[in-house]
């Protein structure tokens, strides 16, 4: 009996956590060797939503290549549209009209916005806050009413396209949109009062997965994780891509570095994503939603019937897609978890060479590690959480 | 069986008689009559489990935002089918579904899952992906769930909307309750005009299917 | 980025101080690349970290791309970051493949115990376990230096590279698959690795497929 007791201390046990798991936020697993209810060393494995998208693309024209970068990661979908019609764009040299700049900025802050109140809603979730999880999805709904008016599906909408916008926004979408953006500070202001001061939520989240700003910077972490540590780098600000110099917004920053920074900076950041919309719809100017060089572009289909030579652009561009001269390209933007960056080699031939995303996900899971060794698995559980990854982008 | 239609005054008077204990004959054998439903007990029993389904909180990809996340809150409410108790454990759940595409990788991960369900157990693929492959042609997705375990509903879409995973809720729901949705060819009575591949849909496979599986099990050995 | 001309000088500085590691510039769509020997790899990437003046401090991306038919096929990209200028520049290393059909076959095809180059070969004779093939011995496969000392975030990166290329990186603490299961047989990203998947039944094809 006496041995028994003795060596309690030193018991170490592996655990696997995954990939079916309600707090694993996607099919992650998660083998954990735990001494009691510390985690002495996590080892994360990943693969288990693999879809061979970028081997996909290889197959595919330029233009069928856009439905498949959409759905890596799967809460953020317009941000890999831009990364690859961005990287495209660059590869052929195309410059896309301002009117196409400010929808696609439009679009891309409604669904940072959007993955934030995913975030928010499955993360208090699993910290215990389920009231959060009505309050986000009933947003996010309003959200995706406003995605479907203007393309046609709530979810991977495939609405930009190289060279702009598929279509321009319909009717009433602005009116609907302003609302939105005017009700969504106040709407952020009822999250804060439910979460920013709740004892048990300040307790679970303070000082808990600090990891030092070097530390993320040696381990490639970028995005809000980033930002909280102290780091004011953000690619809207770093580099100018889109019309993000016209815009006025703020960046912004946390102190220490821990859940609760991180917390706070993905609430403020949906705050000014919806200025950000509201300045766009101000600003957005009349003209052309998508360019003009008829050799990417399809023209339109009211030309199609008295122009021969857009029925023939028409066609050459569906049935085969455009041929981009060979070179290469590395296109980063800032999605909500961090820089997404497209890396795009074209051979000459109408389907890229090779299509690589550098998915923030994949990368800030390796500061995992760092956040969750010698805490509690419960800590562990709410590191998983403010981490946010998706496990469509780290996987592919 | 008829229906009378008695005033308000008569009824209350049985009623007041019921309770009592002064009712008896015909009146007793009318007033037990008028309140019990006789059924089968298998009529019963797929009629309880049909509106207490409990789905297994699992979710693969983008369909797994639409559902099991999305359906069960406030605008496309599951918990009005009886579905809200989602259950983390598969030992607990009835109802697996599918949402998003397997990856080789993940499907014996779910193939272990539905055998850990309980009896009686129902799956739903939702969505292209896991219904067939899905726009994923490769060597990373399985083709379609049902190569590995037996699907009971398949729902289209890419992520299917909501209110359509509600819909073929309800369809389930009919299945459990043995009146399954037999579709178009029994409403207009088509029946008589399927095509079958090999002669039936319980035929063995055709030899040369059956020589291109050898081969192709050659080859994944050598 | 660097412009064209600043790209020239970053070329020099290194051929200074490291001489023969950089062997050639390119600077196409605005992007400046660095062409490197594969095997002074680690020099240009500490030279272009620490040098001051020129601290590209940041690992943005570590990836693969297959330049197949063209000779050497892989091309290892290291896009890097300096985040005081904004400045991005991309250094390649161009590797061939050495279990190519035009180089022989090596004799020996492993002894899994001798192979320090690859710490994530099995440990089973090499006809039965998952690198069955000669061609996919460790000694076959294209191998460079790994800069995860230098950078840690390359850890998860190089372990997909290899995983879809089967690029050794020697020195890696843990090269095993990450995203595929780990009996998984072949480079799936390689352009000569069929893409998969499975035809659509017709009417005219079932019989073929089942």
């Amino acid at each position: 009996m006496a041995e028994l007791v003795a060596d309690r201390s030193q018991e170490v046990m592996t655990v696997n956590i995954g990939p079916h798991h309600p707090a694993t936020h996607g099919v992650l697993r998660l083998v954990v060797d735990l001494e009691g209810e510390i985690v002495r060393e996590l080892a994360p494995v990943i693969g288990y939503v693999h879809t061979g998208i970028e081997k996909s693309c290889e197959d595919k024209s330029y233009w069928k290549v856009i439905p498949f970068v959409e759905r890596m990661d799967y809460v953020s979908y317009f941000f890999q549209m831009e990364a690859f019609c961005g990287a495209v764009e660059r590869l052929v040299d195309l410059e896309i009209p301002p009117r196409a700049k400010y929808l696609r900025m439009i679009f891309l802050e409604l669904n940072r916005i959007h993955s934030h109140l995913v975030w928010l809603g499955t993360t208090a979730l699993d910290l215990g806050a389920i009231s959060m999880l009505w309050y986000c999805f009933r947003e996010r709904d309003k959200i995706l009413d406003l995605f479907e008016m203007a393309t046609g599906q709530r979810m991977h909408t495939r609405y930009f396209q190289v060279g702009g916008v598929i279509e321009d926004i319909p009717v009433g979408f602005e009116q609907k949109c302003r609302a939105f953006a005017e009700e969504m500070p106040v709407r952020v202001g009822q999250y804060e009062a439910l979460l920013d001061r709740n004892e048990v939520f300040l307790q679970r989240t303070k000082g808990v997965g600090v990891v030092e700003r070097e530390r993320l910077l040696e381990l490639g972490v970028t995005g809000p994780l980033l930002r909280a540590a102290g780091e004011p780098w953000d690619l809207r600000k770093a580099f100018d891509y889109l019309a993000y110099p016209e815009v006025d917004f703020k960046i912004p920053v946390g102190t220490v570095g821990d859940n609760y920074d991180r917390y706070r900076v993905r609430v403020a950041e949906m705050v000014e994503s919806a200025r950000i919309v509201a300045q766009c719809l101000d600003k957005l100017p009349e003209g052309p939603f998508i360019a003009d060089d008829r050799k990417y572009v399809l023209p339109p289909r009211s030309e199609l019937s008295t122009s021969m030579e857009s029925l023939i652009h028409h066609f050459k561009l569906v049935t085969e897609g455009y041929r981009v001269p060979p070179g290469e390209v590395y296109y980063a933007i800032e999605s909500p978890r961090g820089e997404l960056g497209c890396f795009v080699l074209a051979d000459g031939s109408a389907k890229p060479a090779r299509v690589h995303f550098r998915d923030p996900s994949f990368v800030n899971l390796q500061s995992f590690r760092d956040m969750a060794v010698d805490s509690y698995i419960a800590d562990m559980i709410c590191s998983l959480g403010m981490l946010d990854p998706i496990l469509g982008g780290v996987d592919r | 069986m008829e229906i009378e239609r008695r005033s308000l005054r008569s009824k209350q008077l049985t009623a007041r008689d019921m309770l009592r204990g002064d009712l008896e004959g015909e009146d007793l054998e009318r007033y037990v009559e008028e309140r019990v439903v006789t059924t089968t007990f298998e009529k019963m029993q797929n009629w309880a489990r049909s509106n207490s389904i409990f789905p297994l909180t699992f979710g693969l990809a983008c369909c797994a935002i639409e559902a099991p996340i999305s359906i069960v809150t406030a605008r496309y409410d599951l918990a009005r089918f009886g579905a809200e108790a989602l259950r983390a454990s598969p030992r607990q759940a009835d109802m697996i579904i599918l949402s998003g595409r397997v990856s080789i990788k993940m499907a014996p991960v779910v193939r272990r899952l539905y055998d850990q369900m309980l009896e009686p157990k129902w799956a739903v693929s939702m969505g292209a992906c896991s219904s067939s492959g899905g726009m994923f042609s490769n060597y990373a997705v399985v083709q379609g769930a049902d190569k590995f375990m037996p699907i009971d509903l398949h729902i289209p879409g890419c992520p299917p909307r909501p209110e359509a995973v509600l819909y073929g809720f309800t369809k389930l729901q009919r299945k459990i309750q043995g009146n399954p949705d037999q579709g178009w060819r029994a409403r207009y009575d088509a029946h008589g005009t399927e095509e079958w591949a090999r002669g039936g849909p319980r035929s063995a496979p055709s030899p040369e299917a059956a020589t291109a599986y050898e081969e192709a099990r050659e080859l994944a050995r050598a | 980025m660097p412009d064209a001309p600043g790209l020239e000088l970053i070329r020099g500085e290194i051929e200074r101080d490291r001489p023969g590691a950089v062997l050639a510039t390119s600077f196409d769509r605005g992007q400046a690349a660095l062409i490197a020997d594969p095997e002074r790899i680690l020099d240009v990437l500490t030279w272009l970290r620490d040098e001051p003046g020129h601290r590209y401090a940041f690992l943005s991306s570590l990836h693969v791309a297959d330049y197949l038919p063209a000779e050497p096929r892989f091309g290892v990209h290291y896009e890097l970051l300096n985040r005081d200028r904004v400045e991005r520049i991309r250094v390649k290393a161009m590797l061939s493949d050495p279990a190519a059909p035009s180089a022989s076959p090596p004799e020996d095809a492993a002894e899994p115990g001798a192979a320090p180059t690859s710490p994530g070969a099995p440990r089973q004779s090499p006809r039965t376990g998952p690198l069955a093939r000669p061609q996919d011995s460790p000694s076959a496969l294209p191998a460079i230096d790994s800069c995860v000392s230098l950078f840690p975030t390359a850890d998860f990166q190089e372990r997909e590279a290899f995983d879809f290329f089967g690029i050794v990186f020697r020195g890696h603490p843990d090269l095993t698959r990450i995203l595929l299961p780990e009996d998984y047989v072949g480079w799936p990203q390689r352009r000569d690795f069929p893409v998969g998947g499975e035809p659509v039944t017709f009417t005219y094809n079932e019989q073929r497929y089942g």
